[in-house]
């Protein structure tokens, strides 16, 4: 690696069997990765590769089976209020439906206790620059999809954690509201620079936002290949320029070239069972 | 369409006066018993009768506490204990077995037994419906809270919201629904119950007032306290939307 910044996250034999119906079945079998602080690492890999599974033990919503995970804090204290360690973006709507647009993104500082005067006045600037002004007494309903995954992703930022974990946000979006959704994403995390952690299936959507692409293999994942995409494209990115450029072609290529044969193989396994 | 529309506004305006027109004809030609089927007229005038001596508004009155106490003695409870059902397991342990076991008894059959704990005062009214809304709150409840889409407890875990916060701001929003609509339940079995248990176990009351005219045989009195129960069954009706449109707003299309 070229980058000298330190790692925040160290990955060393992560490993998870799950249990389906008393048969183990191997989700993650030894997954090493380090990510630098301040890194945008994309996780691409075939579908039930475990990717999402790597999201959800990292921010604490399954237990590890192997391996360790050491996060280096920015500081470490035992007030509530600190920074959180992690918050995560999910792929299905996620929001609460029965709050609105403010209480959604403020519902981290709420859980670490912040009076409402004080997590009002700390989302307003979040909200702004999530070009969602004026929709901060809206209720989920009444927004589009689109919309909502902004809302989703203003409330992981506004809890300010020292590590975004997104589980393609932007899935379930069509291209046009993807395409704006990601140029804002990166406006936006330029200004942080966050660590973060963003599982997707779309080579492009990992061209477009990552530093690293961390390609994974079929089930049981393991890490097949790393591609560099930080040396091609720099800081500060747009989406258009990177698309258009003929580096795009190449990298598309070299990531598809590792992904293929692990899609086409568990394709393979799964017409077998 | 909007015209369309309309018209079937009207026609359904139009149906009740019409059968009310030919009710009235039927009863004055004689085309129909009278001693079963008295003239509209005449169930409006005993009506009238019956609302100028406070008669009518004085039976009301009685049922519609007995309707507001018994439910709320079975709502706050049913609530409560569903909540706790559906939130931790040991409690669901403890008493899911109860619940299935009483629960098929149809409620107004435990009124004879109410009766010989509370008397015949106002106890025993509320207990049977009480005990005929707290099952169906409690069942709803739990369902609610069981229902909850797992996401939301995910996102409440990963911003670590302490157990209070996850029960204020998670489980008691995402149950409401199912919490409301298991109240709207609650008091169609209240309203049935009560007038059950006015016919045999009281000396006031909507119910009674309908079975001792059966018993001195004022048919046209039976049908103004038959009217009166629908516009109770009615009147909760439109409060239960009420407290739908105020409590769940993000529930509204």
């Amino acid at each position: 690696m070229t980058s000298t910044a330190p790692v925040k996250v160290r990955i060393r034999g992560l490993r998870k069997r799950f249990s389906v119906k008393g048969r183990p079945i191997e989700a993650l079998d030894g997954i090493d990765v380090d990510v630098e602080a301040g890194a945008f690492l994309c996780i691409v890999g075939p579908s039930g590769c475990g990717k999402t599974t790597l999201l959800r033990i990292l921010a604490g919503l399954e237990e590890k089976t192997a391996g360790t995970i050491e996060v280096a804090r920015d500081a470490a204290g035992k007030d509530a209020r600190e920074r959180p360690v992690n918050a995560m973006v999910f792929q299905e709507q996620s929001i609460f439906p029965w709050m609105t647009v403010r209480d959604n993104v403020a519902f981290g500082l709420k859980a670490r206790g912040f009076s409402r005067r004080d997590r009002y006045a700390i989302v307003e600037p979040f909200i702004r620059r999530a070009n969602l002004g004026g929709f901060e007494d809206a209720l989920p309903h009444q927004l589009s999809g689109g919309m909502k995954q902004r809302v989703s992703i203003t409330r992981a930022f506004a809890n300010d954690p020292e590590m975004l974990l997104m589980d393609e946000p932007f899935a379930a979006l069509d291209e046009q509201t993807k395409l704006i959704l990601q140029a804002e994403l990166l406006r936006i995390w330029e200004e942080s620079r966050k660590t973060v952690l963003y599982v997707t299936h779309s080579i492009d959507e990992a061209i477009v936002l990552a530093d690293r692409i961390l390609v994974m293999t079929a089930r049981p994942g393991r890490v097949k290949d790393v591609v560099d995409v930080a040396s091609v494209f720099g800081r500060p990115r747009r989406v258009e320029a990177v698309k258009e450029s003929a580096q795009y072609g190449e990298l598309f290529g070299r990531v598809w070239g590792a992904l293929r044969e692990e899609v086409m193989g568990a394709q393979a396994a799964e017409a077998v069972s | 369409m909007r015209l369309r529309w309309g018209g079937e506004r009207l026609l359904s305006v139009l149906s009740p006066v019409l059968l009310l027109a030919l009710w009235e004809l039927a009863a004055r030609t004689n085309a129909i018993d009278t001693r079963f089927f008295p003239a509209p007229s005449d169930i409006f005038a005993a009506a009238v009768t019956l609302i100028r001596t406070g008669e009518l508004w004085d039976n009301l009155s009685i049922t519609l506490v007995r309707l507001a106490v018994g439910f709320l003695l079975g709502a706050v409870p049913g609530i409560v204990i569903g909540l706790a059902m559906g939130l931790f397991s040991p409690v669901r342990a403890i008493l899911q077995p109860l619940v299935d076991g009483t629960f098929p008894i149809p409620k107004i059959a435990i009124l004879p037994l109410f009766i010989l704990i509370f008397g015949l005062g106002e106890e025993s009214k509320y207990a049977i419906i009480a005990v005929a809304v707290v099952y169906l709150v409690l069942i709803n409840t739990q369902a609610g809270v069981r229902n909850i889409d797992r996401i939301y407890l995910d996102v409440g875990k990963n911003y670590h919201a302490t157990r209070w916060m996850m029960f204020t701001d998670v489980a008691l929003p995402g149950a409401a629904p199912l919490i409301l609509a298991g109240l709207r339940l609650g008091m169609g079995v209240a309203l049935l119950v009560i007038v059950a248990a006015e016919f045999v176990g009281a000396r006031s009351g909507v119910g009674y007032q309908i079975w001792t005219s059966w018993q001195v045989f004022q048919v046209d009195r039976m049908f103004v306290y038959l009217l009166v129960t629908a516009v109770i069954g009615f009147g909760t009706a439109v409060v239960m939307t009420f407290l739908e449109r105020v409590l769940l707003p993000w529930k509204q299309p």
